[in-house]
């Protein structure tokens, strides 16, 4: 029975860049900014870096495939560096491949970095891209939003909840992140709105109002990790350890087969099961003291909570506008804006929450600092509700 | 007994007021007010000839046996491909196998009548059965009396020798280079010559000539003719030309201009359809087809055509309507203005022909799979079956679903996606049966769409490659009810 990655790797350093709309910023200018915060706050030298995770999601509008473009914006010294892509996972996949690499002893410091560049394509959204030369042929032109709508109709129909209700349920995951953004001076976008903006805002995919979406984001986001020997041997006391990472993907069951009814992301229940386990957690509504869940859109939010044990199932409605998931509720949901506000550069996401993780348990998230926070679990889903790819990482004080 | 044995009709939903047409345009041509009456029928961006014909074709289907077709002719003006022939992209979406005679017949407003005489010339008893299938998306000028006029349609005939509903009594035809209208090989539009001159010269010599030969020749009366369908954009002609042929008012097949307009090459056979359906047995029929000449063909309707009545059939085509005062987005769906499309819209679809050959079942056939081991149905077929209790490895025998009613699971309304029509509709569908699969959905109204709504498919175009001059064809969901 393996052992799992508990507690085998610590973060050494993290760095973010600003996100948004960085329409002077380059690829290679996102990388870098994200990089040196990172380095200084590792405390290490460029050289000492022996293995490198390079995550991008949509090549076609960005920096290009291959691993490249990371080893050539950092000059880094023709150590190995591989490039991941997973969609909207990627920047959690970069970042497990680092852990990996240190925990298996390959190598003892390691770099995982995610970037993406959205804001060149002269459009609002994500870019519309292939699916590939089959899939193309005969997917629908489903776009992010409207992949992720159709949670909405599912939920509805398993659950009897009429369209207002849970609209503005959907108002509230929205508002409340816009609330924790503006307290975040990296967020993409730092405005509070209120509910009924929310829920009067055109629809872009029925129900999936303007205020349902997340930004989309130039930015990057980076981590060094080591074993917690070494990080103490450097020096760095309130070491913050992996706890799991966890990766689920569907297999067209949902797509093609199951009685699966479209009200919940089957992934995401399996590879919360299977976090939960590795990180040994036993009672996640207890144990877990924060969260940053994929929140592409706010219907996203609102049934992952379900699918993370954090609301009964059928509950999640009640529970978000019961203010559970507020900063100052039960488990606070995205203190950093989230994908909503502090922005969704695809690649750079995952890394992004670990990020907030580590400035929560190092007391450095200024404003929206929580206090005694411990445990995090951060979730990213890439793809669509029917056919997915989901990542869970529970990052915690090494204690 | 032979003759035709089945017959099935499509019209697309949409009809645009006629009045709309003449409020955008009659600053140029006041004359156009006058035509102002009524509703013309109206292709969805995604409807062509092709997916027409397929619709028509299947409705004829619901009184044949598909194992029986032994040959499928396709009739049209408009056919989408000049150079690969469409017959078969519609009977691969029927599903008619691959030991059938396909072709397609065209170039002349009559070429779904000298289609059906070739077919009833060549066919007889104990020849096995055809089906010919006529129809025409028809484009005209802005502003033009053509576009106030014409529509479009498709209908499908059985000709055979089983369950013959109409026997066939004899065709004539009479062949003169009258050009009424052509339109060159670099044109997509046509070029008209004056209605009076086609009426006098045209129309009133032409169809009488070939109508008394075949009179004559069958030794059958003109006065006992019950239905005599000549299509005609021009309100008065057929009249005019049963008159002349001492065929009575009341046998004159009603072109349906007010409800739908003229659907060209298709019309004689839609109005044919329209003729069946009223026809008591022993009813004479006269069949003329009007291009360079005129084909005239004859039938009796037997006693059994009270009884093989299709699914839909013309009436319930055209009763199947959607009142449209939009001109602009008729133009639009027929390319008649260059529109904005946003950049979302700029995205290339090239299509790859190796890739589509390779897919042709699914894409056209809409043809999922069956596991031999556990009975499974899944859609597309994979090389392992998706149950992940069985999982079998090339365990799937090949399983047409295009007939399967489904139910809707999941869907949306997508404003944000490129759609001609947008919002883009698009959801899980779920089929009786088994086999589920993420799909567009078409000709949806607002509010017609909800977690278990019934669905039923129809071949749609999928996609446009403009910069190749290729159109892409799958299957879509529509409401059921509609």
């Amino acid at each position: 029975m393996a052992s799992g990655i508990k507690d085998k790797v610590v973060i050494l350093g993290m760095g973010c860049s600003k996100f948004g709309e960085r329409w002077d910023a380059s690829p290679a200018d996102l990388m870098v900014e994200a990089f040196e915060e990172c380095l200084a706050d590792a405390g290490i030298e460029k050289k000492d870096i022996e293995m490198g995770w390079f995550g991008a999601g949509i090549d076609a509008y960005n920096v290009g495939s291959s691993a490249l473009p990371l080893s050539l914006a950092l000059r880094l010294s023709n150590i190995p560096v591989t490039k991941v892509e997973n969609m909207c996972a990627t920047g959690t996949e970069a970042f497990r491949g680092a852990v990996y690499a240190v925990a298996s002893g390959a190598c003892d410091i390691a770099l995982a970095l995610g970037v993406e560049k959205l804001k060149d394509v002269g459009y609002g959204g994500l870019p519309q891209r292939t699916r590939g030369v089959e899939n193309d042929m005969f997917w629908p032109n489903l776009s992010a939003p409207g992949a992720f709508a159709q949670l909405a109709s599912g939920y509805r129909a398993k659950h009897g909840i009429d369209k207002t209700e849970l609209k503005r349920a959907m108002a509230h995951v929205s508002m409340k992140s816009h609330a924790n953004g503006a307290k975040n001076p990296k967020a993409h976008l730092r405005r509070e709105i209120t509910e009924e903006q929310a829920i009067n805002a055109p629809y872009i995919a029925e129900p999936i109002g303007l205020y349902d979406c997340c930004g989309v984001s130039d930015g990057s986001a980076c981590a060094i990790v080591t074993t917690p020997e070494i990080a103490r041997r450097l020096g760095k006391t309130d070491l913050v350890s992996v706890k799991a990472l966890q990766l689920a993907v569907s297999n067209g069951d949902e797509a093609s087969f199951s009685d699966w009814d479209g009200s919940y992301i089957k992934t995401t229940r399996i590879a919360a099961q299977r976090a939960y386990n590795e990180a040994g957690i036993k009672k996640p509504r207890e144990e877990i003291s924060m969260t940053e869940v994929h929140d592409c859109f706010s219907i996203t939010e609102l049934v992952t909570m379900e699918d993370l044990q954090l609301s009964d199932e059928g509950k999640a409605v009640h529970d978000v506008l019961n203010g559970d998931f507020d900063a100052g509720g039960r488990i606070p949901c995205q203190i950093d804006g989230g994908l909503k506000c502090f922005g969704h550069p695809i690649g750079a996401s995952g890394l992004r929450m670990i990020y907030e993780n580590y400035l929560q348990f190092q007391g450095r998230a200024g404003d929206r600092q929580l206090s005694n926070a411990r445990l995090a679990l951060n979730h990213n889903l890439g793809g669509f509700p029917h056919q997915n790819i989901c990542s869970i990482s529970i990052i915690g004080r090494y204690e | 007994m032979f003759g035709i044995t089945a017959y099935g009709a499509y019209i697309p939903r949409n009809r645009l007021s006629r009045a709309a047409i003449a409020d955008a345009n009659d600053w140029f041509d006041a004359s156009l007010r006058g035509l102002a009456k009524g509703e013309r029928s109206v292709c969805n961006w995604d409807e062509d000839t092709i997916t027409m014909a397929v619709e028509a074709a299947q409705d004829c289907m619901s009184l044949l046996d598909a194992n029986s077709v032994g040959a499928l002719y396709l009739a049209s003006t408009t056919l989408p491909f000049l150079d690969r022939q469409n017959s078969v992209v519609v009977s691969q979406a029927l599903n008619l196998g691959d030991h059938l005679r396909t072709m397609d017949v065209s170039a002349s407003q009559r070429a779904a009548t000298s289609a059906l005489i070739a077919m009833l010339e060549a066919g007889g008893p104990g020849k096995g059965s055809a089906m010919l299938v006529a129809s025409e998306h028809r484009r005209s000028k802005c502003g033009s009396r053509a576009e106030m006029l014409w529509g479009d349609g498709a209908a499908a005939l059985g000709v055979g020798s089983e369950g013959v509903i109409a026997e066939y009594m004899g065709c004539e035809t009479y062949v003169t280079d009258f050009v009424d209208h052509y339109r060159g090989e670099d044109s997509t539009l046509d070029y008209e010559w004056e209605e009076r001159w086609i009426r006098d010269e045209g129309y009133l010599k032409s169809v009488p000539l070939a109508a008394t030969r075949l009179l004559e020749k069958t030794g059958l009366k003109a006065v006992d003719i019950a239905h005599f369908v000549l299509a005609s954009d021009q309100a008065k002609t057929p009249s005019a030309v049963a008159k002349a042929l001492d065929v009575t008012a009341e046998a004159v097949v009603d072109n349906r201009i007010a409800s739908m307009g003229v659907s060209g090459a298709a019309h004689p056979i839609l109005m044919l359809t329209a003729a069946l359906e009223a026809a008591k047995p022993g009813d004479l029929i006269m069949l003329a087809g009007f291009g360079q000449g005129t084909d005239v063909v004859l039938f009796r309707a037997t006693e059994q055509i009270n009884e093989r009545r299709p699914k839909t059939g013309f009436a319930g085509a055209l009763a199947r309507r959607r009142p449209d005062e939009n001109y602009n987005r008729f133009l639009s769906f027929n390319n008649l203005v260059e529109r904005e499309t946003g950049k979302r819209g700029e995205l290339d679809k090239q299509s790859y022909l190796a890739a589509m050959y390779r897919k042709k079942d699914l894409l056209t056939g809409f043809i999922g799979g069956k596991c031999r081991e556990c009975s499974t149905i899944q859609i597309p077929k994979e090389n392992y079956c998706v149950n992940p209790d069985c999982g079998a490895l090339h365990s799937q025998d090949d399983h047409p679903m295009s007939a399967l009613p489904g139910r809707v699971k999941t869907w949306t309304a997508d404003r944000l996606t490129f759609d001609w029509n947008p919002p883009a509709y698009f959801g899980l569908v779920e089929f009786d049966g088994g086999g589920r699969m993420m799909m567009d959905f078409t000709e949806v109204e607002a509010g017609s769409i909800e977690t278990g709504v019934a669905v039923s498919l129809h071949f749609r175009i999928r996609q446009f490659d403009n910069q190749r001059g290729f159109r892409k064809y799958f299957w879509k969901a529509t409401p059921s009810g509609l």
